[in-house]
This record gives structure tokens, C-alpha cells and sequence, in this order.
């Protein structure tokens, strides 16, 4: 996640007419199989439960999400947050004292606003009575916020929750180097001139070399594009692959774009800037173009580059959760529910990026579905090699049998019920702010296609992973 | 000090460590010629490149034999005559190894410089073919590349190596005595220049792969791989494969140049050398080095040296000629039978022949946090030993845990060990006052003080609250085990495991069993102690054990010839000149004044007159004033942080002249000298052999060597009776038997061995 930092997209060429042709190819036999799948009896009719509460979401929106470097670079995380929270404020008309908690998600944290949940909500003018806290959980960090939302409706302590999740990768925290931080705070300390004098003699040239955020995994050392590339590698999947998986994700996404479909984005004026109304990330290149960038991890014959990778991004978002009484009583018509999750973690070194692969058969079981009850699955996209081999890994028994200790695979899921929007990808991935967009590409696409039940699955450093199942609300 | 490194880094290339994979199938080949035929080597073409892979049958390892020379011309040939191959690409099918060097059995089987000359004349024209390929050859390494692995890997036009801790390159030739004989003399230096070369050469030391990258001992580097479609070996090895056929591809269709960019500082290096008289220097400078740290005791530093010269003063063809020829006066010495018999013994000893233990030892529980305890902690916790290290005060427990934790940082400091996998490892130790969790400890190894009604009470405490299987280990390196086990309810469990301090830098563990100890202890400890990288013998009960008894008498002999009037510093450099590592008062001072003391007396009571020579009231003495050695500061020498040079202790002297003994002028040359303290020390080895103390020779070379610093060119007391001749030592013997009487009277089984020239301990 944080290896991006050092690749962007601004590179890459602009639209070609044949790629988008290209793309359109498996979207148009995609409907027939989508209706054939719909005739299936599902499994269950719905996940509700005896004697436990039903969650909804009413509404989420996001701000759109850019390009890190451009519109949003002068500002800070709370503001890209605030308007996330705004925008919903306005999208749902909820009353701002009756919101009962905030919750958000972030990754690499601006000191100044540690609880950057507390510092948003006060400047979106929700109720200063209102409490907020921040969770970080790498890539999975909004979707934290929402299971700590919907555990905290569950359990009867709150009825009302926003949660939502902030990235701004514009601006990171660079540090002085521990040794001239140490001298630093003695010095604050220092009572004598001649104490201060005796340590500003410590002083060296070196102190001065500025300390950068980490690009690697902690544990390993590695970072994630270079695990990426091995992870590929392990699962055998080739370049041409990879580029193509990357051109599918930008091509769709344009196409939503196109046609509106991605209606949770919010307009946002950029104080001092034109409004921005729309992701401008999304630029479907050609093969040809794709093939001549060098790898960008492991050089000089790597299959990852910076065009089949997830960029750097800036956004936010948020969702508006409820306890399902209280939505209705409220006059709400709820989009969708949330039911089950899982959170799975397993070796951040060599299996750091499968966290689908393990999560997706956990959920399934725990909710007593199975693939072929899924109608929408929105996986997050950290770079086209980690979305196939995790689709590999899926379809693997030998995979399931031997490093998950299940009898059998629990299948890959049809590539035209995947990520049919776009993926982080082409839309963009704001660490902290990509699980609350997953959840509402699911719960609009059900809407929109009908269908029942949506998967939402995300990869995240540590080695974590994270599912969830999101089940359409009745019309 | 090349002898003790040399044997410090034995262990670097014994073949254990790539023995460790699973065995790996053989994949099925696209197209091969003459499969059925060939048992070591096949090849594909994929293509128009030629997979030639290497795999050698009912081995773990790969190893450079005729029969894999003879496979491997007749695939070459086919290769350069086809014309459907333009490149090809050399690749091992076992993981974990490349090749690791020649075959030794075939050196040894080899009676005459001239057999030996033979065999690494035609691997130097084969070699020298393929360097000379005109379709580009590029050798894929995963594993192990040492000596004519090596030798083969840079005579070809590209290598490409994992970056697995498992792939390793070097030249471990000079480690038994040899050279690299394939080539390696004349191709490394023009590789990685002549310094680096010298070091790999003289040092034997592994290159890790990432360090070969920055050498340009290869030129690529592949990542190994975690689990996808296949097992993670399995797939690395075809990875690898993918990887190397398209630098092949490249380098055919010259896409790729074999050439490398040097840096600046490479540069400079080669146009200094480049000048004759730097390079003069060079040669002077190293070989004064070679010399004062093998005291003309090993004869390969040298010759290398020599042949390097040659090739490069003189050209290679007489450089060529000069490295077999070495090649062949080297396999013959003395000094290589010796380094490659411990090579052997080394490798032996590296096997549990107990076979597995019922219960494996995962919960480990040591007593004691001193010197030892700690260093058994330590080299227990980094092998995933979760282990419980316990002292009766917290500062005793904190300088224990203290020590573990700098021993794993020093690591980090080389880069050998990640802060994180240090505090994972870390993690593995759990630090304790009590006794609380001993209930599921499978192991527990007591390192308390030498004394036995302490190790009787911690016995029975330790008994009430382990669980029945737990086995229970004592580290001492003089009480005998079955006095340590009569106070235990189940003596069957109970079983000596002597380690040599410091811990983590000695790799012998001498594991002693009494007659009710059961097999499945011995296999447990044995199990335990190769888990924490030991080399093991494994030695009946009795006073000393084996390896204590042996030195017992030599340190005797010591205080007799200080006492005799030679200074510390002259007994020192006259046992470092014959090949110990250390010298004889010096080692005094390490092991401790009170401990050489204590053994002394202990053993001295047990095995009297023959025991006997030099007055334990020096050791009292010195005892008295504060002298221990080392850990007191003072002993023969005075000891300070941080100065190197250290200086004798003047105070010594007058305890010396206040003891003095008659020296006997006729037994007291340098030469009697040096060997009055040798042949008491294999005098006593054989003895324990005889008596059944050792099980076999190689244990007793083994020991001797790895635990005690008996000079590795001479092989161990045993090898070193073979080689020089029982009668020889016989007959120093009786020789110092006139002078001194019983202390040297050679035992029956020496007596046989040289009444017999036909018997011989290694045959």
C-alpha cells in the first residue's frame, strides 16, 4: 500500500478508441449469463436472524477520488473527510443530532488531527455531543469502521452511525531523523546555556536527513508492489494477463462513468479550485502502450508496472448506518443490509496480498452461502496480479487443501458479476476511504441489476484480509 | 587464524543444510534426446533454448563426479551441434542445490598426484569449452554453488542466482586442504577482481546471493517464491527456469549484454592492478598474512596464492598448468586427508542415529542463566525452540536474558538477522523465578554451578513438577552423569549434554548417556542439540566424559613445564606453531583457573598417578590471589576491555619460582615440549576408545577438534595416530615415560596399533 507512494499514474497514456472496443466485448455477453445465474433459487431467502438486529445502509457517498498530486493536494485529510460528511449529510437530509457516533478509517495519519473522525465531524457541523474515533487496519481500515459500526448498532449501543474512511497520499508525514528529534527534545529541556551548548555540539550533518514514511512492510522489509510481483509470479500469471485485467478495470469504469453509474460520488469545491466533480483516474490505454512500461518492483523482468497497479490516491467517503427500526421510523428506505463479515489475517511475507482468498469461503460458509448466491462481487483492487492470483487461489483445491486447510476450492467468481464499475484499479484507492466505496458499488449495483446478495472482499498490508456480505433491501 | 576459521566455517558447506527440502519430482521434459540413458543430467529444448538440468541419483545434493563430467560433454556436445539450440540454460532439479562440489570420494580414491592432475586437467578442458561457447550458456543457481559448482557456474556466460538463504556460492576448497582445481584459480580473479578472489579462495567463506550480485559473481537475481499453483520449491525452481531462459533468448539474440557496468571504486581497483608493482605488493601482503596465520602448518593457502601469481604473470595456459599440478600435490598431503576426513566426521556427526524421538522437543526449560544457560537459550530460541530460562534472582535472570538478546542483536548488526525476526525470536523466551509452566516443558537442561548436591536439589525440585515424558538434561562438563541420576526417579530420563562455551560460537555438544539412560533420551537430545546447529558425539558416563578427560592430562602437563621454567608466553606459541587455535596458558586463562582446578582434583582422584604432573598448588595459589583468568581480569595474563595486546601478569612468576621443578634437559626441547602435552593428550583419547568411552574414531577426531582445539591439519587425535604412525607416538612415549614414569605409558590399544602397521583406526 504504502510502496505506491513511489509510482503514479501520470504517466500513462490517454484513452484509446480500440481499447474501449476491446473492452466491450465481455460486457455484452455478460448479460445473458447474468440472467441465466438470476434464475437460480438462492440458498437462503435472506440472512436475517432471529432475535438479532437488522443493519442497513441508508446512503453513502464519496468525494471523488483523484489522482494524489492534483485538486486535493493543498489540503488536509479532515477537509477531503468533512466533505465526504457533508455530502452525505446532504444526500440523506439525517438530522445532525441524531447521529449517536462517527467512526473513520485512515492509514498514514496526520499528526495534527490524530482522530481525524473527531476533528471532521466537528468541522461538518455534526453535534460537538456527538463522540468520534478513527481505526486503521491498513487497506481494510473503512471497512473496520463499519463492522465497529454495525457491532456497536448489534449490540444495542448505538442506533445511528457514520462510518467512513480518508486518505490524502497529496501530503505525508516526513520526519526529522530520530537522532535529531532526540536532540531536539533534550534541547526543549536543556535548562543552562552551557547544557544547550553542550548538546548542539552533538550536532552532526547527518541528523538532518530526513526520515520518510515507510514504504515497506514492517515484518518483511518487502514492499507491496515487489510482493505483488512474486505473488503473481507464484500463481504463473503473466504480464499480457495482468495488462489486460488492468484494461478490463479502466475500461468498465469508464463505461460507468459514462452512463452515471457512479452515483455515490459527490461534488466537492476545492476552496481556491474549480469544483470537482468526478474520479480522474480512470484513463483506458492500449495493450500496446501498456506493454512498453518497465516493471516498476522487480527489475529488470517483473511483471508489475505502474499501469497494473492501484495509484496513489486522494478521497474520502462515508456511509449512513442504521438500526433497521430506526431507519424505518425515521421515513428511510434503506439501500441494503450488512450481514456477515470475517477478518482473516495469514503470512504477511509470502501470502500477504490473499486475504479474499481466504476471507471469501469464511463469510460464505458463516452466512450459508455459497458462489453462486453471490450476484455483485466487489473485490478491491491492489494490482491486476494480486486479483488473479487470488482468483487462481480461489479455484485452486490444491490451494484450499494445502494452505487453508479446507476439502475443496471455493470457486472464482464469474469475471461478469466482478467488479463490473471499475476497481481501485481505474477509480482510485484512498487506502483508509476504498472499503466504504466497495460496500456501496455492491449496494447500488444490486439495486440497479437486481440481484440479492453482494460480496465485498479486500486484500490489506499485515497479511489481513477482510469479507463481508451485503444483501440488497427489498424494494 | 585460517585454522580456526577454517574450521568455524566447515560447517558452512557440509551438506546438511541443503538436505533439509523435500524431495523435489523430476518434471517432464518438453523434448529429450537419449533420456533413458543418462542418470544424471537431462535436458529439454524450449525453443531454441536447451534446459539442461542436473540431477543426480539417490542424493540429495549434487556432486561433480565422472559419471556426471562424462553426461554432461556428451549433452554439451549435442547442444553446440544441434542447430535447432541457440542458447541454453544449466539448471539443478533439487532444491537447495546447485552443485555442491566435486565428488570427494573420487579425490580419495586417488593414489598418486598424477591420477589427481588427470582429473582436474579434463575438468579444466571442459570448463574452458564452455566458456568459449559461442551459444551463450547461462547457469540458473538456486542452492548451493560451491567449489567445482562454482567453478562450473563462472565459466559460463551469465548466472543467475535466488535470493534464498539457502543459495550460497564459494570456494570451500581451501577448508580440506586443496585448491580449486577446475579453473576457479584463474577465472575468479578475472571475475571479482584479485582481492575479493583471494578472499573467497583463502577463506572458503559463502557468498550470499545478494552479496554475489554486488560482486558480479552473478548477474541477476531471482526472488524466491511463496505458495501459488505449486509448492514453493517447485515453483521457485521453474521460475528460476522461466527467468534465465529469457536472459538466454536475450543473450543469443544480443539483446542482452553478458557485460556488466563496473562501479567506479571496481575500476580504480582493476587499473591499480593493472600495475605490476601493486600487484607485487598485493601477493607480498597477502602472503605474509597467510603465513603468520597458518604458521606454515597448511600448505593450500600458499599454493594458491602461487597458482593465482602464475595465471596472471605468466597467462593462463600456465596458470592452468600450474592449478592442476598444485591440485594434484595437495590431494596427497597429509594436511588434506586430515581437513577431509574431519569433513567427513563433521558430516557424520550431523545425523541422529537414534533415529526420531517419540515426542518431539518443542517446550524447552534451562536452569541457570549464566554464561552457559544463556547461550544455550540463545542458540535455542532463534531455531523456534519456545524456551523458559530460569535463575533464582532477577539479576542473574536479566544478565541471562541480557546476553540472548545481545547475542541475537550482534546479528542484526551483521545484517544476518532482520530487528524483526530478532524480536520474534526474542519473543521465544520466556524469563522466570519459578517454576510455573515446568509442567509442560518436554526437555529441561540444568546449567547450575558445578556441584553435586546443588544439582540433586534442583534434580528433585525439577522432578516434582515435570511431566512424565519430560527428559532431563544436565550441562556439566566433569560430574558424572549416574551421580547426578541417583537421586531421580527415573533415571531413564536422565542424560548428560555438555555444551562448550561460548554456546553460540562452538558447535560441538557432547551428549553423554549412562547405562539406564533409554535410546528414546539419547535420540531426544541428539534431536535437540542438531536442532541448535551442534555437531554431536555422543560419549558413555564416566569421570570427564571424553572430551574433559583428554584435556585433563594435557593441562597437567602444562603447569609441569610452566613449573619447568618456560614462560606462558613461549607455552603458547609453542602449542599455537604445532596447530591449536589457542595456547596452552592462554586457554588456562579461558576456561577458568577455579574450573581447571576443580576438574583437576576431581579427576585426579579418580584416575591418580596418571593424572598426575604438574602441582594443583599453582592453581591453588593463583586461586588464592584472585587470579581466575579471563573472567577475574587476571590469570597468566592481565586481561582489559578493550585492549587487544594483552600483557603477562607479572605476578605469576614468583608463584611459578616459589613451585619451581627441575626441567629435564633431555626431554625438554621446543619439539619434546610440544609433544610431551600431544601424546598425552591422544594417549588418553585412545583410552577412552579402548575402555569404550567412544564409540567410534570419528566421534573421538570429532570432539577433539570442535570442543578442545586439537590442530584440524592434523585430523584429531585419531587421525593424527594414522597419519603420523602409532609406533612414532609409541615410541615418544616411552621416551617421556623414562623421564617421568606412568603419566605417559601408552595404553594397550595404541600398543596394538603399532605393533600391527596394518591397523589402522580409519581404514
Amino acid at each position: 500500500m504504502t510502496s505506491l507512494l513511489t509510482y503514479t499514474f501520470k504517466n500513462l497514456p490517454s484513452t484509446s478508441q480500440w481499447a474501449l472496443r476491446f473492452s466491450m466485448r465481455p460486457l455484452s455477453c455478460s448479460s445473458q449469463l447474468r440472467a441465466a445465474a438470476d434464475v437460480q433459487t438462492k440458498s437462503k431467502q435472506t440472512l436475517a436472524k432471529p432475535n438479532i438486529r437488522n443493519i442497513v445502509v441508508v446512503d453513502g457517498v464519496r468525494t471523488p477520488f483523484l489522482l494524489s498530486g492534483t485538486s486535493y493536494k493543498d489540503l488536509m485529510p479532515h477537509d477531503l473527510a468533512r466533505a465526504a460528511l457533508s455530502g452525505l449529510l446532504h444526500r440523506t437530509s439525517v438530522p445532525k443530532d441524531v447521529v449517536d457516533y462517527i467512526i473513520f478509517g485512515t492509514v498514514i495519519q496526520e499528526v495534527k488531527t490524530s482522530n481525524v473522525a473527531r476533528e471532521a465531524a466537528l468541522g461538518a457541523g455534526f453535534s460537538d455531543k456527538t463522540p468520534a474515533h478513527t481505526v486503521t487496519m491498513a487497506c481494510i481500515s473503512s471497512n473496520q469502521a463499519m463492522t465497529t459500526a454495525v457491532s456497536l448498532i448489534a449490540s444495542g449501543q448505538c442506533d445511528v452511525v457514520v462510518a467512513g474512511g480518508v486518505e490524502l497520499m497529496s501530503d505525508v508525514p516526513i520526519r526529522h531523523s530520530r537522532k535529531m528529534r532526540k536532540m531536539m527534545l533534550d534541547l526543549s529541556k536543556a535548562k543552562t546555556l552551557g547544557q544547550r551548548l553542550s548538546l548542539i555540539s552533538k550536532f552532526r550533518l547527518n541528523f538532518l536527513s530526513p526520515e520518510l514514511p515507510a514504504v515497506a512492510e514492517f515484518s518483511t522489509n518487502e514492499t507491496m508492489g515487489h510482493s505483488a510481483d512474486r505473488l503473481a509470479a507464484a500463481f504463473a500469471i503473466s504480464r499480457l494477463e495482468q495488462d489486460e485485467y488492468a484494461l478490463r478495470s479502466h475500461s468498465l469504469a469508464k463505461k460507468a462513468q459514462d452512463e452515471g453509474l457512479l452515483s455515490d460520488v459527490v461534488p466537492f469545491k476545492v476552496p481556491g479550485k474549480d469544483t470537482v466533480t468526478q474520479d480522474n483516474g480512470i484513463r483506458p490505454s492500449s495493450l500496446e502502450q501498456m506493454a512498453k512500461l518497465k516493471p516498476a518492483f522487480i527489475k529488470p523482468y517483473g511483471t508489475v508496472t505502474a499501469a497494473n497497479s492501484s495509484f496513489l490516491t486522494d478521497g474520502a467517503s462515508a456511509v449512513l448506518i442504521l438500526a433497521e427500526e430506526k431507519a424505518l421510523a425515521m421515513g428511510y428506505k434503506p439501500k441494503a443490509y450488512l450481514r456477515d463479515f470475517m477478518y482473516v489475517s495469514q503470512d504477511p511475507k509470502d501470502q500477504l496480498l490473499l486475504g479474499p482468498t481466504y476471507a471469501t469461503p469464511k463469510v460464505l460458509e458463516k452466512a450459508g452461502l455459497t458462489m453462486n448466491d453471490i450476484d455483485a462481487f466487489e473485490f478491491h483492487e491492489a494490482f491486476s496480479g494480486q486479483i488473479l492470483a487470488n482468483l487462481k487461489a480461489m479455484d485452486s483445491d490444491w490451494f484450499a487443501q494445502n494452505y487453508m486447510g479446507r476439502k475443496a476450492k471455493v470457486g472464482s467468481p464469474p469475471l461478469e458479476k466482478f467488479n463490473i464499475w471499475g476497481g481501485s484499479l481505474s477509480l482510485g484507492h484512498p487506502f483508509g476511504a476504498t472499503g466504504c466505496r466497495l460496500v456501496m458499488a455492491a449496494a447500488n449495483r444490486l439495486q440497479k441489476e437486481g440481484g440479492q446478495y453482494g460480496l465485498v472482499a479486500a486484500c490489506a498490508a499485515g497479511g489481513q484480509g477482510h469479507a463481508m456480505i451485503v444483501e440488497a433491501y427489498p424494494k | 587464524m585460517v585454522a580456526s576459521r577454517a574450521v568455524g566455517s566447515l560447517s558452512r558447506f557440509t551438506p546438511s543444510r541443503m538436505l533439509r527440502c523435500p524431495g523435489y519430482i523430476c518434471r517432464n521434459f518438453t523434448k529429450s534426446s537419449a533420456l533413458l540413458n543418462r542418470t544424471h543430467i537431462n535436458y529439454g529444448v524450449k525453443g531454441d533454448v536447451a534446459v539442461i538440468r542436473i540431477n543426480s541419483p539417490n542424493s540429495k545434493v549434487n556432486t561433480l563426479g565422472q559419471e556426471l563430467h562424462s553426461e554432461f560433454i556428451e549433452v554439451m556436445n549435442e547442444v553446440w551441434s544441434s542447430n535447432q539450440i541457440r542458447s541454453a540454460v544449466l539448471i539443478s532439479s533439487k532444491p537447495g542445490c546447485f552443485i555442491a562440489g566435486a565428488d570427494l570420494n573420487m579425490l580419495t580414491a586417488c593414489t598418486t598426484p598424477q591420477e589427481v592432475i588427470q582429473i582436474s586437467q579434463e575438468a579444466q578442458k571442459m570448463f574452458e569449452k564452455v566458456e568459449k561457447s559461442t551459444k551463450p550458456i547461462v547457469a540458473a543457481i538456486n542452492g548451493s554453488c560451491l567449489g567445482g559448482g562454482l567453478e562450473l557456474a563462472i565459466s559460463c556466460q551469465y548466472r543467475i542466482a535466488t535470493k534464498d538463504k539457502k543459495t550460497v556460492l564459494g570456494s570451500p576448497e581451501v577448508l580440506l586442504g586443496i585448491l580449486p582445481g577446475a579453473g576457479g584459480t584463474q577465472r575468479l580473479p578475472k571475475m571479482v577482481g584479485v582481492p575479493a578472489a583471494f578472499d573467497m579462495m583463502l577463506t572458503g567463506r559463502g557468498i550470499r546471493a545478494d552479496r554475489a550480485k554486488k560482486m558480479g559473481l552473478v548477474d541477476q537475481l531471482v526472488e524466491p517464491l511463496g505458495p501459488g499453483i505449486k509448492p514453493p520449491e517447485e515453483r521457485t525452481i521453474e521460475y528460476l527456469e522461466e527467468v534465465a531462459i529469457t536472459f538466454a533468448k536475450g543473450l543469443a539474440d544480443k539483446k542482452i549484454s553478458p557485460k556488466r557496468d563496473k562501479g567506479l571504486v571496481e575500476k580504480l581497483t582493476s587499473y591499480a592492478l593493472s600495475i605490476p608493482f601493486v600487484r607485487q605488493q598485493i601477493y607480498k601482503k597477502v602472503e605474509e598474512k597467510v603465513r603468520k596465520q597458518t604458521k606454515g602448518l597448511y600448505p593450500a593457502p600458499l599454493k594458491i596464492i602461487d597458482v593465482v601469481k602464475t595465471g596472471i604473470e605468466q597467462g593462463s595456459d600456465a596458470g592452468y598448468l600450474s592449478e592442476s599440478q598444485k591440485f594434484g600435490e595437495l590431494a596427497m598431503t597429509k594436511e588434506s586427508k586430515a581437513l577431509m576426513g574431519l569433513y567427513r566426521g563433521q558430516t557424520l556427526c550431523k545425523k541422529n542415529k537414534f533415529g526420531a524421538p517419540q515426542k518431539e522437543v518443542k517446550q524447552l526449560a534451562i536452569l541457570g542463566a549464566g554464561l552457559m544457560g544463556a547461550g544455550i537459550a540463545q542458540v535455542s530460541v532463534d531455531k523456534g525452540l519456545q524456551t523458559t530460562l530460569k535463575d533464582a534472582t532477577l539479576a542473574a535472570l536479566g544478565r541471562g536474558q541480557q546476553q540472548v538478546f545481545k547475542g541475537l542483536n550482534d546479528k542484526v548488526k551483521k545484517k544476518a538477522l532482520t530487528s524483526f525476526e530478532r524480536d520474534a525470536f526474542f519473543s521465544n523466551l520466556t524469563g522466570q523465578l519459578d517454576y510455573q509452566g515446568f509442567e509442560k516443558a518436554d526437555m529441561v537442561i540444568e546449567a547450575v554451578f558445578e556441584d553435586l548436591s546443588l544439582k540433586h536439589k534442583v534434580l528433585k525440585e525439577v522432578e516434582a513438577v515435570i511431566p512424565d515424558h519430560c527428559v532431563f538434561a544436565s550441562n556439566t562438563s566433569a560430574l558424572p552423569i549416574n551421580e547426578i541420576a541417583a537421586v531421580s526417579k527415573r533415571p531413564e530420563k536422565v542424560i548428560g549434554m555438555h555444551y562448550f562455551s561460548p554456546v553460540d560460537k562452538m558447535q560441538l555438544l557432547e551428549i553423554i548417556t549412562t547405562p539406564k539412560t533409554s535410546k528414546d533420551t539419547t535420540a531426544s537430545a541428539v534431536e535437540v542439540g542438531l536442532k541448535q546447529g551442534k555437531v554431536i558425539i555422543v560419549v558413555k558416563d564416566g569421570p570427564g566424559f571424553y572430551t574433559t578427560r583428554c584435556l585433563a592430562p594435557m593441562m597437567s602437563e602444562v603447569i609441569r613445564i610452566l613449573q619447568e621454567g618456560v614462560g606462558p608466553k613461549k607455552l603458547d606459541s609453542l602449542t599455537t606453531s604445532f596447530g591449536f587455535p589457542v595456547g596452552a596458558a592462554t586457554l588456562v586463562d579461558e576456561v577458568g583457573v577455579d574450573v581447571a582446578k576443580h576438574v583437576a582434583e576431581n579427576l585426579g582422584k579418580v584416575f591418580g598417578e596418571r593424572f598426575a604432573g604438574g602441582s594443583l598448588e599453582v592453581l591453588k595459589q593463583m586461586i588464592s590471589k584472585g587470579f581466575l583468568g579471563r573472567k577475574s581480569g587476571k590469570g597468566f595474563y592481565i586481561y582489559r576491555e578493550g585492549v587487544k595486546n594483552k600483557n603477562l601478569n607479572s605476578d605469576i612468576d614468583s608463584i611459578l619460582a616459589g613451585l619451581k621443578m627441575p626441567s629435564q634437559p633431555d626431554v625438554s626441547s621446543d619439539e619434546d615440549i610440544q609433544y610431551r602435552l600431544v601424546t598425552r593428550f591422544v594417549n588418553e583419547a585412545v583410552l577412552c576408545l579402548q575402555e569404550g568411552v567412544l564409540a567410534t574414531p570419528t566421534e573421538g577426531d570429532i570432539g577433539a577438534v570442535f570442543g578442545l582445539g586439537f590442530p584440524p591439519c592434523l585430523g584429531g587425535p585419531f587421525r593424527f595416530v594414522d597419519l603420523y604412525g602409532a609406533q612414532k607416538i609409541v615410541d615418544r612415549l616411552r621416551k617421556y615415560e623414562a623421564a617421568y614414569g606412568k603419566q605417559f605409558t601408552p595404553c594397550q590399544l595404541l600398543m596394538d596399533h603399532a605393533s600391527s602397521p596394518n591397523k589402522k583406526f580409519y581404514q
